[in-house]
Protein backbone atom coordinates (compact mmCIF):
# COMPACT_ATOMS: atom_id res chain seq x y z
CA UNK A 1 0.00 0.00 0.00
CA UNK A 2 1.14 3.56 -0.66
CA UNK A 3 1.64 5.65 2.46
CA UNK A 4 2.70 9.27 2.39
CA UNK A 5 3.29 11.32 5.54
CA UNK A 6 4.40 14.93 5.62
CA UNK A 7 4.86 17.34 8.52
CA UNK A 8 5.50 20.79 7.11
CA UNK A 9 5.10 24.50 7.73
CA UNK A 10 3.95 25.21 4.16
CA UNK A 11 0.31 25.06 3.12
CA UNK A 12 -0.91 22.14 1.02
CA UNK A 13 -3.08 21.86 -2.11
CA UNK A 14 -6.08 19.58 -1.53
CA UNK A 15 -6.42 18.99 -5.29
CA UNK A 16 -2.85 17.75 -5.55
CA UNK A 17 -3.30 15.47 -2.54
CA UNK A 18 -6.56 13.98 -3.82
CA UNK A 19 -5.09 13.40 -7.30
CA UNK A 20 -2.14 11.61 -5.73
CA UNK A 21 -4.63 9.21 -4.10
CA UNK A 22 -6.45 8.56 -7.38
CA UNK A 23 -4.38 5.59 -8.49
CA UNK A 24 -5.27 2.65 -10.75
CA UNK A 25 -7.95 0.35 -9.38
CA UNK A 26 -9.26 2.90 -6.91
CA UNK A 27 -13.01 3.49 -6.93
CA UNK A 28 -13.23 5.76 -3.91
CA UNK A 29 -11.22 8.61 -2.46
CA UNK A 30 -12.29 10.01 0.94
CA UNK A 31 -10.56 13.00 2.48
CA UNK A 32 -10.72 15.30 5.47
CA UNK A 33 -9.32 18.80 5.87
CA UNK A 34 -8.94 20.41 9.31
CA UNK A 35 -8.80 24.21 9.46
CA UNK A 36 -8.14 26.86 12.09
CA UNK A 37 -11.62 28.06 13.09
CA UNK A 38 -12.55 31.65 12.38
CA UNK A 39 -13.93 31.62 15.89
CA UNK A 40 -16.34 33.89 17.67
CA UNK A 41 -13.97 33.91 20.64
CA UNK A 42 -11.51 36.17 18.86
CA UNK A 43 -8.65 33.80 18.09
CA UNK A 44 -5.70 35.65 16.54
CA UNK A 45 -3.51 32.70 15.65
CA UNK A 46 -2.55 29.18 16.56
CA UNK A 47 0.95 27.72 16.85
CA UNK A 48 1.52 24.00 16.39
CA UNK A 49 4.51 22.39 18.05
CA UNK A 50 5.55 18.81 17.33
CA UNK A 51 8.12 16.21 18.27
CA UNK A 52 10.25 15.87 15.13
CA UNK A 53 10.88 12.24 14.28
CA UNK A 54 8.29 10.75 16.60
CA UNK A 55 5.50 12.63 14.84
CA UNK A 56 6.30 11.20 11.40
CA UNK A 57 6.73 7.77 12.93
CA UNK A 58 3.40 7.94 14.77
CA UNK A 59 1.55 9.08 11.65
CA UNK A 60 3.11 6.29 9.60
CA UNK A 61 2.10 3.72 12.23
CA UNK A 62 -1.48 5.01 12.19
CA UNK A 63 -1.59 4.63 8.39
CA UNK A 64 -0.21 1.07 8.65
CA UNK A 65 -2.84 0.29 11.30
CA UNK A 66 -5.58 1.60 8.96
CA UNK A 67 -4.28 -0.66 6.21
CA UNK A 68 -4.42 -3.68 8.50
CA UNK A 69 -8.10 -3.00 9.20
CA UNK A 70 -9.49 -2.12 5.77
CA UNK A 71 -8.60 -3.15 2.20
CA UNK A 72 -7.40 0.29 1.16
CA UNK A 73 -4.97 1.34 -1.56
CA UNK A 74 -3.34 4.52 -0.27
CA UNK A 75 -3.19 6.88 2.70
CA UNK A 76 -1.86 10.44 2.62
CA UNK A 77 -1.41 12.56 5.75
CA UNK A 78 -0.18 16.16 5.69
CA UNK A 79 0.02 18.07 8.97
CA UNK A 80 1.24 21.61 9.27
CA UNK A 81 3.32 23.02 12.12
CA UNK A 82 4.25 26.56 13.11
CA UNK A 83 2.03 29.64 13.37
CA UNK A 84 -1.30 29.47 11.54
CA UNK A 85 -4.02 32.09 11.14
CA UNK A 86 -7.81 31.62 11.32
CA UNK A 87 -9.06 30.03 8.10
CA UNK A 88 -5.76 28.34 7.31
CA UNK A 89 -5.58 24.61 6.66
CA UNK A 90 -4.01 22.50 9.43
CA UNK A 91 -4.32 18.88 8.38
CA UNK A 92 -5.18 16.71 5.38
CA UNK A 93 -6.04 13.03 5.66
CA UNK A 94 -6.96 11.15 2.52
CA UNK A 95 -7.65 7.47 1.92
CA UNK A 96 -8.38 5.66 -1.34
CA UNK A 97 -9.65 2.17 -1.88
CA UNK A 98 -11.95 0.04 -3.98
CA UNK A 99 -15.21 1.25 -2.37
CA UNK A 100 -16.46 4.20 -0.34
CA UNK A 101 -17.26 2.29 2.86
CA UNK A 102 -13.69 1.43 3.74
CA UNK A 103 -12.35 4.75 2.46
CA UNK A 104 -14.71 6.75 4.72
CA UNK A 105 -14.09 4.51 7.73
CA UNK A 106 -10.30 4.47 7.36
CA UNK A 107 -10.18 8.24 6.89
CA UNK A 108 -12.15 8.80 10.09
CA UNK A 109 -10.04 6.24 11.93
CA UNK A 110 -6.79 7.95 10.89
CA UNK A 111 -8.11 11.35 12.06
CA UNK A 112 -9.34 9.98 15.41
CA UNK A 113 -6.03 8.23 16.08
CA UNK A 114 -4.00 11.21 14.91
CA UNK A 115 -5.76 13.46 17.41
CA UNK A 116 -4.90 11.23 20.37
CA UNK A 117 -1.57 9.63 19.36
CA UNK A 118 0.48 11.93 17.18
CA UNK A 119 2.69 14.30 19.20
CA UNK A 120 1.38 17.72 18.18
CA UNK A 121 0.42 20.50 20.59
CA UNK A 122 -1.63 23.61 19.87
CA UNK A 123 -1.10 26.99 21.45
CA UNK A 124 -3.76 29.61 20.85
CA UNK A 125 -3.34 33.38 20.88
CA UNK A 126 -6.29 35.63 21.66
CA UNK A 127 -6.92 38.97 23.37
CA UNK A 128 -6.00 37.40 26.73
CA UNK A 129 -2.60 36.22 25.52
CA UNK A 130 -1.28 32.82 24.55
CA UNK A 131 -2.38 29.55 26.12
CA UNK A 132 -1.89 25.85 25.43
CA UNK A 133 -5.00 23.98 24.31
CA UNK A 134 -6.20 21.26 26.69
CA UNK A 135 -6.75 17.77 25.37
CA UNK A 136 -10.45 16.99 24.99
CA UNK A 137 -12.10 13.94 26.44
CA UNK A 138 -14.32 13.71 23.35
CA UNK A 139 -11.19 13.03 21.29
CA UNK A 140 -10.32 10.08 23.54
CA UNK A 141 -13.89 8.82 23.23
CA UNK A 142 -13.72 9.12 19.45
CA UNK A 143 -10.48 7.12 19.31
CA UNK A 144 -11.70 4.53 21.82
CA UNK A 145 -14.58 3.39 19.59
CA UNK A 146 -12.03 1.90 17.17
CA UNK A 147 -10.44 -0.25 19.83
CA UNK A 148 -10.79 -3.98 19.38
CA UNK B 1 24.35 5.70 32.60
CA UNK B 2 23.14 8.73 30.69
CA UNK B 3 19.84 9.31 28.92
CA UNK B 4 18.79 12.28 26.82
CA UNK B 5 15.60 13.82 28.25
CA UNK B 6 13.28 16.00 26.17
CA UNK B 7 10.29 18.14 27.18
CA UNK B 8 7.57 19.51 24.92
CA UNK B 9 4.85 22.15 24.76
CA UNK B 10 3.47 23.48 28.07
CA UNK B 11 5.87 21.28 30.03
CA UNK B 12 8.89 22.66 28.15
CA UNK B 13 7.71 26.20 28.80
CA UNK B 14 7.04 25.62 32.50
CA UNK B 15 10.45 24.02 33.06
CA UNK B 16 12.22 26.64 30.96
CA UNK B 17 14.21 24.00 29.09
CA UNK B 18 13.73 21.72 26.07
CA UNK B 19 15.79 18.97 27.66
CA UNK B 20 18.96 17.78 29.33
CA UNK B 21 21.29 14.86 29.72
CA UNK B 22 20.28 12.95 32.84
CA UNK B 23 22.43 10.54 34.83
CA UNK B 24 20.39 7.56 36.05
CA UNK B 25 21.27 4.29 37.75
CA UNK B 26 21.52 0.97 35.95
CA UNK B 27 18.14 -0.72 35.67
CA UNK B 28 16.32 2.61 35.92
CA UNK B 29 12.86 2.59 34.37
CA UNK B 30 10.68 5.46 33.13
CA UNK B 31 8.89 5.76 36.47
CA UNK B 32 12.20 6.12 38.35
CA UNK B 33 13.55 8.74 35.93
CA UNK B 34 10.26 10.63 36.19
CA UNK B 35 10.44 10.53 40.03
CA UNK B 36 14.03 11.76 39.94
CA UNK B 37 13.00 14.83 37.92
CA UNK B 38 9.78 15.48 39.87
CA UNK B 39 11.81 15.51 43.11
CA UNK B 40 13.34 18.83 42.06
CA UNK B 41 10.14 20.47 43.32
CA UNK B 42 8.58 23.63 41.90
CA UNK B 43 7.42 23.28 38.30
CA UNK B 44 9.25 19.95 38.07
CA UNK B 45 6.45 18.43 40.16
CA UNK B 46 4.34 18.59 36.99
CA UNK B 47 6.19 15.44 35.97
CA UNK B 48 4.50 13.54 38.79
CA UNK B 49 1.14 13.84 37.01
CA UNK B 50 -0.01 10.73 35.12
CA UNK B 51 -1.31 13.12 32.44
CA UNK B 52 2.29 13.70 31.41
CA UNK B 53 3.05 10.93 28.91
CA UNK B 54 6.45 9.35 28.31
CA UNK B 55 8.08 8.12 25.10
CA UNK B 56 11.38 6.28 24.76
CA UNK B 57 13.22 6.48 21.45
CA UNK B 58 10.14 8.10 19.93
CA UNK B 59 7.58 5.46 20.89
CA UNK B 60 5.02 5.72 23.70
CA UNK B 61 5.96 3.42 26.57
CA UNK B 62 4.61 2.20 29.92
CA UNK B 63 6.11 3.44 33.17
CA UNK B 64 7.87 0.12 33.76
CA UNK B 65 9.82 0.42 30.49
CA UNK B 66 13.51 -0.07 31.29
CA UNK B 67 16.00 2.56 30.12
CA UNK B 68 19.33 1.92 28.41
CA UNK B 69 22.43 4.07 27.96
CA UNK B 70 21.85 6.74 25.33
CA UNK B 71 18.04 6.39 25.24
CA UNK B 72 15.95 9.39 24.23
CA UNK B 73 13.30 9.87 26.94
CA UNK B 74 10.59 12.42 26.19
CA UNK B 75 7.90 13.78 28.51
CA UNK B 76 4.91 15.71 27.19
CA UNK B 77 1.32 16.73 27.95
CA UNK B 78 -1.67 15.10 26.20
CA UNK B 79 -1.47 15.72 22.46
CA UNK B 80 -3.78 18.24 20.76
CA UNK B 81 -3.06 18.03 17.03
CA UNK B 82 -5.42 17.62 14.10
Amino acid sequence: MAISVSVQSEDFDVGVEVRALSIAGVGAVASFVGRVRESQSGLFAMTLEHYPGMTERALHEIAVEAESRWPIAAVRIVHRVGRLLPGEQIVFVGVSGPHRGEAFAACEFVMDYLKTRAPFWKKEEDANGAHWVDARETDDTAAARWQR
Amino acid sequence: MKVQVLFFASLREALGTAGETLEVGEGCDVAAARALLAARRGEWQRLASPRIRAAVNQALVAEAHGLAEGDELAFFPPVTGG
